[in-house]
């Protein structure tokens, strides 16, 4: 089944092309590793993915629906950097960040399914003990582990990340990825906007690189072989892998 | 040692810290449904039935000046104002747990001086054409045109989030001025009580106001709590789950400015800004989860009222700036209040 596929997309604000006919598909169980140098539309690209922005031209469809007008919000799971940001100013516990992936589809009120599936998400990224601990007083990696958990409790066949793990250390990084590709292999369909392409390569199974326009998009290994990473960063750019 | 143990024992003879908060809470609420049956009975007084249990609020703020040596229960309108003052204490930081959170604490005073704006038109209008609602209906409408004039400005204007607060809020209160210096030549209207706060100029008209709208500021959060909660904490997220953040960032701002109406005729214009942040400044210190933060911004809210009526009182200060020293006192208490 295709969860997103984009057709000629283009998004300009105002007189600011962000997004130039932009075409390709992510088919279920799908990794995508959405990569480019700063301001090349990638969370343009993602927000429209996601039905946040109309395309000025062509087609975004989400879940075979239109985008923009696709009403499912359960099925997607979001987290982006300002997310995590938030979550170490406001006093909100981790039990409450996470109930809030239920919010799209409860009731007036959260239900016994409602709290299981909470409790289930918790326990699955493993901080299911930190359920009445502030967000705040989390370090960088069980924050998104929080967040990770948010999306989970909605029951989302599409996790879109917009550079998630910024400021997070090394290895909470490693182990946050780690997580991602365990939720991958269950059949989640992710899509990862990441700057440290390294990271995308090792864990991605399919990259898109853009610059505004589309330079590449197929698996990890052709990605490496095509010379789009120069392109779309307009100079020699060596990917290097970390070893842990 | 044996110091230690005392603290020990005394630690373990204190109720929790959940156990407080809810009692709190408790004696909160039933205050709130206390003073919400004294306005409804003073309302009703004259219907057969309701006078009886109207006669029982009479005689007890009888005995309370007799026991406590005041001279403050026995009248009608003091328990108005006091009514009002209770109500306050629960909407506005009810209210401001979500402004603050979003950053939006300065909103309180910009729709404080448009509604400002709307009481210097309606008292004009009473003057002129012999209207005899309350002021703060024209004010509820000023406001409210206010709060969506604000929410319009900062969706469709390339400018940073506090440039439509300070329009709204000087272009409001220039507005104010000029009407106020027409109406005096005309009519002799005179506001100062709503621009400093005064427990007098709370009518029996104004205090059912605000119970109406207390009811209904308490019964919109409650219905919308999660939605509200989900919008203030991450936006960017709750619009991916397709919630309509736009209607309710309106229902926030538009129910600002009800409790900002509502609250100007106790705290005064210039102090308004200060009950729907300094409760909520305060219990963000000491609380751990944002449904926590709500409870004891409540409770800190009413505490500051009770505490700030009584002080007015016994030494002939305004209720204003006695209710929001009170909060203050409170959130210097809770910054320096250890972890």
């Amino acid at each position: 089944m295709t969860v997103v596929t984009l057709d000629g997309v283009s998004f300009s604000y105002e007189e600011t092309l962000a997004v130039c006919d932009i075409t390709f598909e992510i088919e279920e169980g799908e990794f995508l590793g959405l990569v480019g140098p700063n301001g090349s539309g990638k969370t343009t690209l993602l927000r429209i993915m996601l039905g946040l922005l109309e395309p000025d031209e062509g087609e975004a469809t989400l879940f075979g629906e239109t985008a923009h007008l696709f009403e499912e919000g359960a099925r997607i799971g979001y987290v982006s950097q300002e997310s995590t940001d938030r979550g170490g100013i406001m006093p909100v516990t981790v039990g409450e960040a996470v109930r809030m992936g239920r919010f799209a589809a409860a009731g007036r009120r959260l239900s016994d399914e409602d709290h299981r599936a909470v409790a289930d998400a918790l326990e699955k990224v493993g901080i299911a003990d930190l359920a009445d601990r502030p967000v705040g007083a989390l370090s960088g990696g069980q924050k998104q582990r929080a967040y990770i958990a948010r999306a989970l409790a909605s029951d989302a066949d599409l996790l879109a990340l917009d550079e998630p793990a910024v400021g997070v250390d090394a290895e909470s990084r490693e182990e946050f990825y780690g997580l991602l590709g365990s939720l991958n292999g269950e059949g989640i369909t992710v899509v990862l906007i990441e700057h440290d392409i390294g990271v995308v390569t090792e864990h991605a199974d399919r990259i898109a690189c853009v610059d505004v326009e589309l330079y590449h998009h197929g698996d990890t290994e052709s990605f490496m072989k095509s010379g789009a990473l120069e392109q779309a960063y307009g100079e020699k750019k060596r990917v290097l892998r970390q070893s842990h | 040692m044996s110091a230690r143990n005392t603290v020990r024992r005394l630690r373990s003879a204190l109720p929790s810290r959940h156990a407080a908060e809810i009692a709190a809470l408790v004696v909160t609420g039933l205050l709130a449904v206390v003073m919400l049956g004294f306005v409804v009975l003073y309302w009703l007084q004259d219907v057969p039935g309701f006078g009886v249990a109207y006669e029982g609020y009479r005689e007890l703020g009888l005995g309370m000046d007799a026991a406590l040596g005041t001279n403050v229960f026995s009248y009608p309108f003091m328990w108005q104002s006091i009514a009002t003052g209770v109500f306050i204490g629960v909407v506005a930081p009810l209210v401001g747990s979500f402004l603050v959170h979003r950053q939006m604490a300065l909103i309180g005073e910009t729709l404080a001086h448009t509604a400002f704006a709307g009481v210097a038109f309606g008292l004009l209008f009473a003057g002129l054409f012999g209207f005899g609602g309350s002021p703060l209906l024209a004010a509820l409408i000023v406001s409210t045109v206010g709060a969506l004039g604000v929410n319009w400005l900062t969706k469709h204007t390339d400018s940073y989030g506090d440039v439509p607060i300070a329009v709204v809020l000087s272009g409001s209160f220039a507005v104010a001025t000029l009407v106020i210096t027409y109406g005096r030549g005309q009519t002799g209207i005179d506001i100062e009580g709503y621009l400093f706060g005064d427990i007098a100029i709370v009518t029996a008209g104004s205090a059912r106001l605000m119970a109406v709208l207390t009811v209904c500021v308490v019964g919109v959060v409650v219905w919308f709590y999660k939605e509200l909660v989900f919008t203030t904490f991450d936006e960017q997220a709750a619009r991916v789950a397709r919630l309509d953040v736009d209607r309710y960032n309106t229902l926030l701002v538009v129910v600002t400015a009800v409790v900002v109406v509502g609250s100007m005729q106790i705290l005064g214009v210039i102090l308004v800004a200060g009950m729907l942040v300094i409760p909520v400044a305060a219990a963000s210190q000491v609380s751990r989860s944002f449904r926590e933060t709500v409870y004891v911004s409540i409770i800190f809210g009413q505490a500051s009222v009770v505490a700030g009526f009584a002080f007015a009182v016994a030494a002939g200060m305004p209720s204003g700036g006695s209710i929001i020293v009170m909060t203050v006192i409170l959130y210097v208490a809770s910054v320096l209040s250890p972890d």
